[in-house]
């Protein structure tokens, strides 16, 4: 049971990294707090899967700390760490029965026998595995061997954390949804910090309090699901959740406000603000798909745009638009229907954030955390 | 404790070259010296070095022939082991055929052979079909298990590769003989640098086919290094020499194969 | 289950009988040279031959007779033990030198290759490197044993003789052992050796239950050609010890060598060396088969559900 602090942490694979391309994890402060069920969400190779194995000890990072409470525990390793993980791909101890494969962990940490048996029978229950724990390991299918890999994961009670390393990839998808309902179950009976890696937006928000999405070595924003969606602090956050992504309008700015080409498009008054500080020429307006508001007749504020098509996704529709050159993605609902090929589009100011040199910026003040992690990465 | 480890099994992996080179050492050492001086007294390194006995080699057309004979027949039991084993280890890693695992079976079965008594019907059966004593023959010989081996080897790489790979070059227009020498050769480069290696090592080393199969045009250079044994008892210098560059083209041979080997061991069924 | 669909598929082979087609130039090849010796050596068996004209069907006779011959049940029995002393030696040493060696960088090609050096050296020359490294006068390892106070001299003493022929051996094989194991050990995913350190796996552990297991498939194919190719050790001893002194190091293959060019008993040698090919085919199956077993039963687990 621990929190766990990352300070300044980086790593290279290179002996001699010199560019920052060159390193996996580029400067990273987090701290994870004690109980808390997290994801770490992000594109393949992103850094997420090496940042796991330095919290667990078997990647020694190059340069930074990590601390589990107060204690650096750089040079431990992970069974001194005292941390449970599951890998991608099942790894099962194959000349063993499931039963042994479940005592393994808790035999070589000396627990008496009555009580490894116990455990093994509870977990086994927990995940369904009763049926099969006397059948050797190697003759289960790779979903039986996934369950029984993460099994042996959540056989030890007294670990500081588990952490799961993108666990639920070889699963069926109907089995998925059920194991990860299991995982926030165990984790809200045992309150032990998990740490979920993963590249899919829906397993990271259907498991996690808080998400952290990692890109190019960095954590680009921390947050709830909500936040992440509503509030991208990053392009490339608002690229990545969603689907479909966030629609980005490349701007310039006058004395008179800002332009995308020759359409004058409204901002708040904080996001002038924001762009009066800045001398950077890398300017967006980002809005999701889901805010743009299309109608059949011109409205304020209201642009005539012409639909280039429609796609019926069943709950809602995909309308692909032609924004005076740009092409822009909308959702809206079903039953919308587009008599010609012309209609009207707003965007609603609160949905519409503005973004310098990629990162969120012009945003009122909120009551939460949000504001001041911008700030860390400015 | 890691590092205690770890030292510990370099250790132990030092001693086991040191244990493996030491009697490669002795003969390399006796090459260079004089046979006055390997006779007088035991010493570590020669005193008196001497290339003699590899002049001696060198310049005697019936020392070196033996060298071009025996690397001409590795060469081409080479040669035909591949052509033979690639289509047929396809066959075994793809197809279920009448008889497929009682072919295997009696493949592995011609490894067992002892081959003393077998060297007579090998010595008619060459000398009636007209091949005696010419280097095609102890290759043909050797294929007899040599093939095996490699057959063996090359179905478990190329059992590696997914299937899909063949269907899609099918869909893609890909006649078989096209798909199989510009895709799928290349895919399992690493193992036939492992089947090179093997099947060169066998066929180097055995002595007892190819000295019966040749007399003269086609002998051996591990049947001549026997000539040591002169009236003035065993010229040791030579012998060392004359073993020493028998040592070389298996160097040479895994030196170039290294990089598959290593990969090769690690992906497939060796 | 999509996993184990997708390897099941590929795995699954197609009947094809055209499958023959690609078989055929190797079959025809390897039949050449071993079906006709193998029907030639089955008909001289049946027969007494006096030279190339006069021969004379026994039938069974020289089966009887070598079944009963002394001397070579005595052959028979110390090439057991000598295959048996060798493989008790050179597969667990090949295990261990195989998870000694290094794994990555030069160092690894370098070992590899050292290791790989007795392997590629023509037999003959093995047994001339170890009649020279052997003797007391002006080999290594026989003056450092003599100068040690150790009395050695593997031309004269049978044990002395047997032990170098077995050391020698194990110098010269073991490395093919090791070479094997190395490539089962290279096989096993790091996530395996992950998964032990978080599960807090002794390194005993490790071995036992992870590189062991993976271990098997590559040890039955080591003892297969261990046993194979020790039992008929023939060009080795020949050349170190000429299978003195006495019979402390006349092999098998040896003894048939004598029988059929030293005495020309051709037919009773030919009878002889199919019994020994039996015993090898005999002795093979049903190691191959009692693992092959071993497997099924386990697999058999998984039905009776």
């Amino acid at each position: 049971m621990a929190t766990i602090t990352l300070k300044g942490l980086a790593h290279s694979y290179l002996t001699n990294p010199t560019k920052s391309q060159d390193y996996a994890i580029q400067a990273l402060d987090h701290v994870w707090k004690q109980g808390g069920a997290y994801a770490l969400l992000g594109p393949s190779g992103c850094g997420k899967s090496t940042l796991l194995n330095i919290i667990s000890g078997l990647i020694n990072p190059s340069e930074g700390e990590v601390l589990f409470d107060e204690q650096v525990v750089n040079s431990f390793s992970p069974e001194q760490r005292n941390i449970a993980q599951v890998f991608q791909f099942p790894v099962v101890y194959d000349a063993m029965t499931v039963a042994e494969n479940l005592a393994f962990p808790l035999k070589n940490i000396k627990l008496p026998k009555a009580q490894i048996k116990d455990k093994v029978a509870e977990i086994a229950d927990l995940l369904e595995l009763t049926d099969s724990l006397n059948k050797k390991a190697k003759n289960l299918s790779a979903d039986q061997k996934q369950k029984v890999s993460m099994a042996r994961g959540l056989v030890r009670e007294d670990v500081s954390a588990i952490l799961f390393d993108e666990p639920l990839t070889v699963i069926d998808p109907n089995l998925k949804w059920k194991l990860r309902r299991k995982l926030k179950q165990i984790h809200e009976q045992l309150n032990i910090t998990m740490l979920y890696v993963t590249h899919d937006q829906l397993e990271a928000a259907t498991f996690a309090d808080e998400i952290a999405l990692m890109y190019q070595g960095k954590i680009v924003q921390f947050g709830t699901p909500q936040e992440l969606f509503e509030r991208p602090n990053h392009t490339f956050v608002g690229y990545f959740i969603g689907s479909p992504g966030m629609n980005f309008i490349p701007i310039t700015k006058s004395q008179a406000g800002v332009y995308y080409k020759d359409m004058q498009l409204n901002i708040s008054q904080q996001q002038q603000v924001a762009l009066q500080n800045t001398s950077s020429q890398n300017l967006k307006l980002g809005i999701r798909p889901e805010f743009v508001e299309l109608s059949a007749r011109p409205e304020s504020n209201s642009f005539a745009v012409s639909v280039l098509s429609v796609q019926h996704l069943g709950s809602y529709q995909l309308v692909v638009i032609d924004f005076n050159g740009l092409e822009m993605q909308v959702r809206v609902a079903e039953k919308m229907q587009f008599s010609g090929a012309q209609v009207h589009l707003v965007f609603p100011s609160k949905w519409l954030k503005l973004y310098v040199d990629e990162y969120l910026v012009g945003e009122p003040a909120m009551d939460d955390g949000g504001q001041s992690m911008e700030k860390n990465h400015e | 404790m890691a590092t205690n480890m770890i030292s510990k099994r370099n250790l132990g992996m030092f001693m086991y070259l040191i244990f493996v080179l030491l009697p490669i050492y002795w003969l390399l050492n006796m090459s260079f010296k004089t046979n006055d001086e390997i006779l007088g007294q035991l010493t570590l390194w020669p005193t008196d070095f001497t290339l003699n006995n590899y002049i001696t080699i060198f310049t005697d057309a019936s020392w070196y022939m033996g060298y071009v004979n025996s690397m001409t027949y590795v060469a081409m039991n080479l040669v035909i082991t591949l052509l033979v084993s690639l289509p047929a280890a396809y066959a075994f890693s793809r197809y279920k055929f009448v008889g497929d695992k009682h072919l295997f079976f009696w493949l592995l079965s011609n490894r067992m052979a002892p081959p003393a008594v077998f060297l007579l019907p090998f010595f008619q059966l060459y000398s009636s079909v007209g091949l005696f004593d010419t280097h095609l023959a102890v290759a043909l010989a050797h294929c007899l298990f040599t093939v095996p081996l490699a057959v063996w080897i090359l179905e478990g790489f190329m059992s590696g590769v997914p299937k899909e790979i063949d269907e899609t070059a099918y869909i893609d227009g890909y006649s078989f003989g096209h798909f199989f020498i510009k895709i799928f050769i290349p895919m399992i480069s690493s193992g036939i640098g492992v089947t090179a290696f093997f099947t060169f090592m066998f066929s180097w080393v055995e002595l007892l086919l190819a000295r019966t199969l040749t007399s003269v045009d086609a002998k051996p250079i591990s049947a001549i290094m026997t000539r040591t044994v002169g009236a003035t008892g065993i010229d040791w210098g030579v012998l060392a020499a004359a073993g020493v560059l028998t040592i070389i083209p298996g160097i040479l041979v895994v030196w170039f194969v290294r990089n598959h080997v290593a990969k090769g061991f690690a992906l497939g069924r060796v | 289950m999509t996993g184990a669909k997708v390897w099941k598929r590929t795995m699954n082979k197609i009947p094809n009988n055209k499958a023959w087609w690609l078989v055929l130039p190797m079959f025809l090849l390897v039949a050449f040279s071993a079906i006709i010796p193998l029907m030639t050596v089955v008909n001289y068996s049946l027969q007494d031959i006096f030279d190339q004209n006069t021969a004379y069907f026994v039938g069974v006779e020289w089966y009887q007779e070598v079944l009963r011959d002394t001397r070579l049940h005595d052959s028979l029995l110390r090439q057991f033990g000598f295959s048996l002393s060798v493989l008790l030696i050179e597969i667990p040493l090949g295990i261990a030198v195989a998870l000694m060696m290094p794994t990555r960088g030069w160092q690894a090609s370098a070992v590899l290759i050292l290791l790989a050096l007795p392997l590629l050296i023509p037999w003959n020359v093995v047994g001339t490197i170890w009649q020279v490294f052997a003797r007391g006068d002006i080999g290594l390892f026989g003056w450092t044993l003599n100068n040690l106070g150790v009395d050695y001299n593997y031309t004269s003493n049978s044990l002395d003789a047997w032990l170098t022929v077995l050391l020698m051996d194990v110098w010269h094989w073991t490395s093919l052992v090791a070479l094997l194991c190395y490539s089962g050990l290279r096989a096993i995913p790091d996530a395996y050796y992950q998964a032990a350190k978080i599960d807090r796996a002794s390194p005993w552990a490790v071995f036992r239950y992870i590189q062991l297991p993976r271990l098997k498939n590559v040890l039955v194919i080591g003892v297969l050609l261990r046993f194979m190719d020790s039992f008929m050790i023939y060009t080795e001893p020949f050349v170190l010890t000429g299978g003195g002194p006495g019979t402390s190091t006349t092999f098998l293959s040896q003894t048939l060598t004598q029988m059929a060019i030293g005495q020309f008993d051709i037919g009773p040698a030919a009878a002889f060396s199919l019994v020994y090919f039996l015993i090898v085919l005999l002795v093979s199956w049903v190691f191959f088969t009692t693992i092959t077993h071993m497997e099924k039963s386990d697999n058999g687990n998984k039905h009776d559900k």
